[in-house]
């Protein structure tokens, strides 16, 4: 019987290997996706929790969390675009001139 | 839900229509500069607090509106109008600053405005939810303010940064709410102090979810170690945008830290106490330490922005009315002399560069004396010397936390105060004894900007007014308190 | 009327030229010079006004517990600790408003026509308003903390303006000397608080006297070693001995402001501290006497200086600093009217003695060696008059001036009071006869003999109005308290009643008093007998004296103010300056640099943790995550 505790268990899994995808990949997109996968492990988190809960509340917060997460995107190719026009490149590391 | 219930709301509302229509008329009214638009946009913020005074202030005691989703209450009242008054403040020096460099100003102040009603939200929210999502209209808002100048590549990098790291630690800071929502059954902040009043919790879950919100907070605030962002973040920044995120949402953020902490979680103080007072000495230590060699002014003040945020956590760290209040007369104080502080970086300017570099500020007395004592006044309040305000909301702050018990905090925060005049006198230094360079043909210049120019002329007189009579702030602070549910 | 006068509120005093200052500070450099002195003169003006109305207010209607009170706001207000700035008006420091208004306002006017080709012109008014504002917060002050912050803002005035004409060294030299000589007095002075702080656990000045007076025991070590120290604040800022040094040298600035600052207000602030905390003194029997030996000592020494000066200025700063001797000699004895009586007439006739000299010296471009002056009696008749009536007021010429009346009263005490003695009436009349000797041959020589010196320019209106209003009150200033042989008018006495209690007399005795005044007033005659006779008729005498070997040291020894400033050198500055020679290397500051040392090492490991890449700032907020989930769950 699959019950509350596996969504959960899944759910930090999905969520340590986007936060691992933040901080080893190089290349922009790779991170924009690794951030929504995040999101994701917590929007089923929230609907996990909802479930066992009875309770509406927390698909209401995932609703919003897609949304957010969308507009989250639309910002972060945003900044590529503005990246690759300024660099010609999507690598994170090329982004260093400020230091110290 | 009733209809009565958009009434208190109505400030919010008329903030969001107040984005939108300064966004479209910046179209027709972009082509005289930057001015008229951004002069539409003070006017909103001053009509918002208008509309505050009239309709968004308590009638008694706190008021929940919106199927308990906001709160009205003094404690919010306080952060909103000291939200307005600092983005009026860093559009009316934003304007002579965009036109220079030839951006436009109406996306700019939409802009602005946008983040004002997310940080709106982030101070009146009574859910999780709520606060989330002003939380991340406030970010989104920023994200692009930070890399608006977008031909820059510093402007660019650092909104890079601040939006990685940023939607990161938002993406934890929600796995930290998700779990706090498993294990308490609720989203709201009053059924969540309820349950863990009644019931102390040993659930691992539950700390982990108020440990990630903790992360969520000191990220907002910049504390060590989640600052990373924030020197990259404000030095590529356009200064306005510098000035204004170093003020406006870090002042929110420590409004939603000390309603989660203070509020919510203050049953569960003996888990978080602890890790507040790591961050805040950590805060304060590196934060001081670092700016020690910056030669950018942009950086310096960025570290000592950090610092700052280290000397408000002493106040929960004291957990007590006193550190409370002593966190809200702070965020004001900081307010007035960081703003005044960038606001003559913003007017600084060498060879047609913004003049950011230290030495850019080499026999400034000389040239402009009253900007020269100007920037003494705010070096002053930064370094928390009397008679100045900083002094008062440092003193505030020391009180709370020796009473508190927490002696050592106390007096590392006082030796980082004193590393913390070296560099905020090297600025002073370079002013009055250097002569700059006496081959330079053309050192440095204030630009005569009559906007930015009042705007750094109200928070100088904020800054010694509130440093001799801190009465009226200190009695409004104090009010802000009751309605956290505090004893 | 009365009513109106006392709703007046009190912080308008201070605030009017606080806002003079305020305004001339922001704007002035553009104002023409007409505006500037309208609002330079005016904002003090408006304080004496101000001042005149509460004075009505308080006389009309004086109230029960003898102080009017105002609350402004509390300052800093931490537990149990609280500085509040919060006024009051007594019958003491009514005295002292009314006369740092007054003269203040005809010093200011005088000064619009005096200081009228200066470039800095509206620098000299910021800085006087300022200085004024600061003399009144310090005077009207409720708390010995506001008191403070009033007493280091004028230190502060004084220094600026010391400096005025900053761009010859001597002045700035001048400057630093008189503030860091002060500075001594104020350090004891600050102990002096922070002591009363922490055993009575107030500053407020009602309540700490009264604490004082209930808890602390006749000549106990503690009342003593506070008195002591205030006693050493008020030394340094009244020029006493031993820090009387820096007075002489303060005549730099220009001379209105020697005027004000250095003659009328606050060289005589120490005299107002004791009088202020004179409950604490009535407690230190040991530090009633020094207040009176310093003050005795202090009257003769600075007397014979004053005798061999030669410029004008520094006549007038040596007998400043002889009479405030002559307040402290009073305090001493504890006639504390007597003394505060002798700081307002002293005020009155010391002012218009400067304004005169400042006139002289104007009229003769900026001219102060008496010598080059002569027989201007003809050239500056205004000038002439008004500045023989200050001299006559100053030598206490008997019956008729002002001087007389106070000084009379401080001499009686000493003689009469428990703590007095015929040594000390012995000092104050041998001062008698040096200053009438002083102040006449300033008068002979200046005003009579052949003319020397070309008259450029002759004083107008401005400056003779305030000449002739002091001078007036340097003649009827004294009729408001006389003797018992003499009419027995106690108005002034009567009104400090409340405030400070009179002298306590042993030897009681009508005839007494009237021989001793009959005997001061004939070596005052003599004195000025003297000087006609030294001075004018037989010029040769004081010439040979000084040619003869004795003459001649003694008038090098007096010149130069005893050799203090000598002396000070060889055991203070030079050894100071050698120390400071042998720490360049900074042998004691290893300690302190390797601290820095340390913060600097750390903050190169700190900078490279700000490696820029967006990949270790992940790291390390992922890091930090789990820090603080590890910190959670683990306490």
């Amino acid at each position: 019987m699959i019950d509350a505790t596996h969504y959960v268990v899944l759910s930090l899994i999905l969520f340590c290997l986007g936060l691992i995808g933040v901080m080893v990949r190089r290349n922009f997109i790779t991170v924009l996706m690794s951030l929504e996968l995040m999101f994701n492990a917590v929007n089923l988190n929230l609907i996990a929790f909802s479930f066992r809960l009875s309770d509406l509340a927390g698909q209401v917060l995932a609703i919003f969390v897609i949304t957010v997460a969308a507009a989250e995107a639309a910002i972060g190719l945003g900044l590529i675009i503005a990246l690759v026009r300024l660099k010609d490149t999507v690598a994170l590391d090329e982004a260093d001139v400020m230091r110290g | 839900m009733s209809l009565a219930d958009f009434v208190p709301f109505l400030p919010e509302i008329f903030l969001g229509c107040a984005g939108f229509i300064v966004l479209l008329a910046g179209i027709p009214l972009g082509r005289r500069g930057s001015r008229p638009v951004i002069a539409l946009a003070v006017a909103a913020l001053a009509a918002t607090a208008v509309l505050i005074f009239l309709v968004g202030r308590p009638a008694a005691g706190p008021q929940l509106i919106l199927g308990d989703m906001l709160v009205v209450d003094q404690f919010a009242v306080f952060f909103k109008l000291l939200v307005l008054a600092a983005s009026a403040l860093a559009l009316v020096m934003a304007a002579g600053y965009l036109d220079r460099a030839q951006y436009s100003g109406g996306e700019f102040a939409s802009l602005i405005l946008f983040a004002d009603l997310g940080m709106f939200i982030m101070a009146s929210g009574a859910n999780l939810a709520s606060l989330y999502v002003g939380l991340e209209l406030m970010a989104l808002s920023v994200y692009v303010l930070v890399g608006y100048f977008k031909l820059e590549v510093k402007s660019n990098e650092g909104a890079v940064k601040y939006f990685v790291l940023g939607a990161a630690s938002s993406a934890i800071l929600l796995y930290g709410i998700s779990l706090i929502y498993g294990t308490t059954g609720s989203l709201d902040l009053e059924t969540i102090r309820v349950t863990l009043a009644e019931v102390p919790h040993q659930n691992f879950l539950l700390l982990l979810g108020i440990a990630l919100v903790a992360f969520g907070m000191l990220f907002k605030v910049a504390a060590v170690p989640f600052h990373v962002w924030t020197p990259d973040a404000y030095e590529g920044a356009p200064t306005p945008v510098t000035a204004f995120i170093s003020v406006a949402p870090k002042a929110v953020a420590f409004a939603m830290f000390l309603r989660l902490f203070a509020g919510t979680f203050a049953g569960e103080v003996e888990h978080w106490r602890m890790l507040l007072w790591i961050a805040s000495a950590a805060t304060m230590i590196y934060g001081n330490v670092a700016a020690l060699t910056q030669i950018n002014v942009k950086r310096m003040l960025a570290y000592s922005s950090i610092a700052h945020a280290g000397y408000a956590l002493m106040g929960l760290v004291a957990g007590s009315d006193a550190g409370t209040w002593a966190v809200l007369m702070y965020m004001a104080v900081y307010a007035f002399m960081n703003l005044g502080a960038f606001g003559f970086v913003i007017l600084l300017e060498s060879r047609g560069y913004a003049g950011e570099r230290i030495e850019d500020f080499a026999g400034l007395a000389r040239r402009h004396p009253g900007a020269a004592a100007g920037m003494l006044i705010f070096m002053l309040g930064l370094a928390g010397i009397p008679p100045t305000a900083g002094f008062m909301g440092k003193l505030y702050l020391w009180a709370a936390t020796v009473e508190a018990g927490y002696i050592w905090l106390a007096v590392i925060s006082v030796l980082m105060s004193a590393v913390s005049l070296y560099y905020y006198f090297r600025l002073v230094v370079q002013m009055y004894l250097k002569e700059g360079d006496a081959e330079d043909e053309s050192p440095a210049e204030m630009l005569s900007d009559r906007w930015a120019g009042a705007a750094i002329a109200v928070c100088a007189v904020m800054t010694l007014a509130i440093g001799l009579w801190p009465a009226p702030l200190v009695g409004w602070a104090k009010s802000g308190l009751s309605a956290l549910g505090l004893v | 009327m009365i009513d109106v006068c006392r709703s007046l509120p009190i912080w308008l005093i201070p605030a009017l030229p606080a806002a003079g200052f305020v305004v001339l500070a922001l704007v002035g450099a553009r104002f023409p010079r007409r505006w500037v002195a309208i609002v330079g003169a005016g904002s003090v003006g408006a304080a004496a006004a101000a001042t005149l109305c509460t004075a009505i207010g308080f006389l009309g209607r004086p109230p029960e517990t003898g102080v009017i009170e105002e609350r402004l706001w509390s300052w800093i207000d931490v537990g149990s600790f609280e500085i509040g700035f919060n006024l009051a008006v007594d019958a003491l420091s009514l005295v002292m408003i009314f006369v740092v208004t007054f003269v203040g306002f005809l010093i200011h006017v005088y000064s619009t026509e005096y200081m009228a080709d200066d470039s800095a012109y509206s620098r000299f008014f910021a800085c006087m308003n300022l200085f004024v504002a600061f003399m009144l917060m310090l005077v009207l002050a409720d708390s010995l903390f506001l008191l403070y912050l009033g007493w280091e803002g004028v230190g502060l005035c004084s220094y600026l303006l010391i400096g005025f004409w900053y761009s010859d060294p001597a002045n700035g030299a001048a400057a630093r000397k008189a503030f860091i000589v002060t500075r001594v007095g104020d350090t004891a002075f600050a102990i002096a608080l922070l002591l009363l702080y922490k055993h009575a656990g107030t500053l407020d000045i009602q309540a700490a006297m009264a604490w004082a007076a209930d808890n602390w025991a006749v000549g106990s070590g503690i009342a003593v070693a506070v008195a002591l120290l205030l006693l050493g604040g008020a030394v340094g800022k009244s020029a006493q001995l031993p820090l009387q040094v820096w007075l002489p040298d303060a005549m730099a600035g220009p001379t209105p402001v020697s005027a004000l600052i250095h003659a009328a207000t606050m060289v005589t602030a120490g005299v107002y501290l004791i009088a202020r905390t004179h409950v604490v003194f009535e407690l230190a029997p040991t530090a009633m006497t020094t207040v009176a030996a310093v003050g005795a000592a202090t009257l003769l020494l600075a007397g014979c200086s004053a005798l061999v000066q030669t410029d004008i200025k520094r006549v007038l700063a040596y007998s400043t600093i002889s009479q405030i001797g002559y307040m402290f000699l009073g305090l001493g004895v504890g006639a504390w009217s007597a003394a505060v009586f002798h700081l307002m007439t002293h005020a009155f006739f010391k002012a218009l003695l400067f304004l005169g000299a400042g006139a002289v010296i104007i009229s003769l471009h900026h001219e102060q060696d008496i010598f080059k002056m002569g027989g201007l009696r003809r050239r500056l008749p205004g000038v002439f008059w008004t500045f023989l009536i200050g001299s006559a007021s100053l030598a206490a010429l008997p019956l008729v001036t002002a001087g007389f009346y106070s000084k009379d009263l401080i001499l009686w005490a000493a003689w009469s009071s428990d703590s007095g003695s015929p040594w000390l009436w012995a000092a104050g009349a041998g001062g008698a006869l040096l200053t009438a000797v002083y102040a006449f041959r300033l008068v002979f020589i200046v005003f009579f003999g052949d003319e020397r010196g070309h008259v450029e320019r002759r004083p107008g209106l401005l400056i003779l109005v305030p000449l002739t209003v002091l001078a007036v009150l340097s003649v009827v200033g004294g009729f408001v308290e006389t003797p018992s042989a003499l009419g027995h008018v106690s108005f002034f006495f009567d009104l400090l009643d409340p405030v400070l209690p009179p002298a306590h007399a042993t030897v009681a005795g009508h005839g007494t008093e009237v021989l001793l005044q009959t005997v001061v007033a004939a070596i005052t005659l003599l004195g000025v007998g003297l000087a006609f006779f030294l001075y004018v008729r037989r010029p040769a005498i004081p010439a040979a004296v000084k040619a003869s070997p004795l003459g001649a040291w003694l008038c090098g020894l007096w010149l130069s103010g005893w050799g203090f400033d000598t002396l000070y050198d060889r055991i203070f500055v030079r050894p100071f300056v050698a120390v400071a020679g042998l720490l360049r290397a900074d042998p004691l500051d290893e300690i302190s640099s390797s601290v820095a040392r340390v913060i600097a090492a750390g903050n190169s490991a700190l900078s490279r943790t700000q490696d820029g890449r967006v990949r270790t700032y992940a790291f390390g907020i992922g890091l930090g995550a789990v820090i603080a989930v590890a910190v959670v769950v683990l306490t």
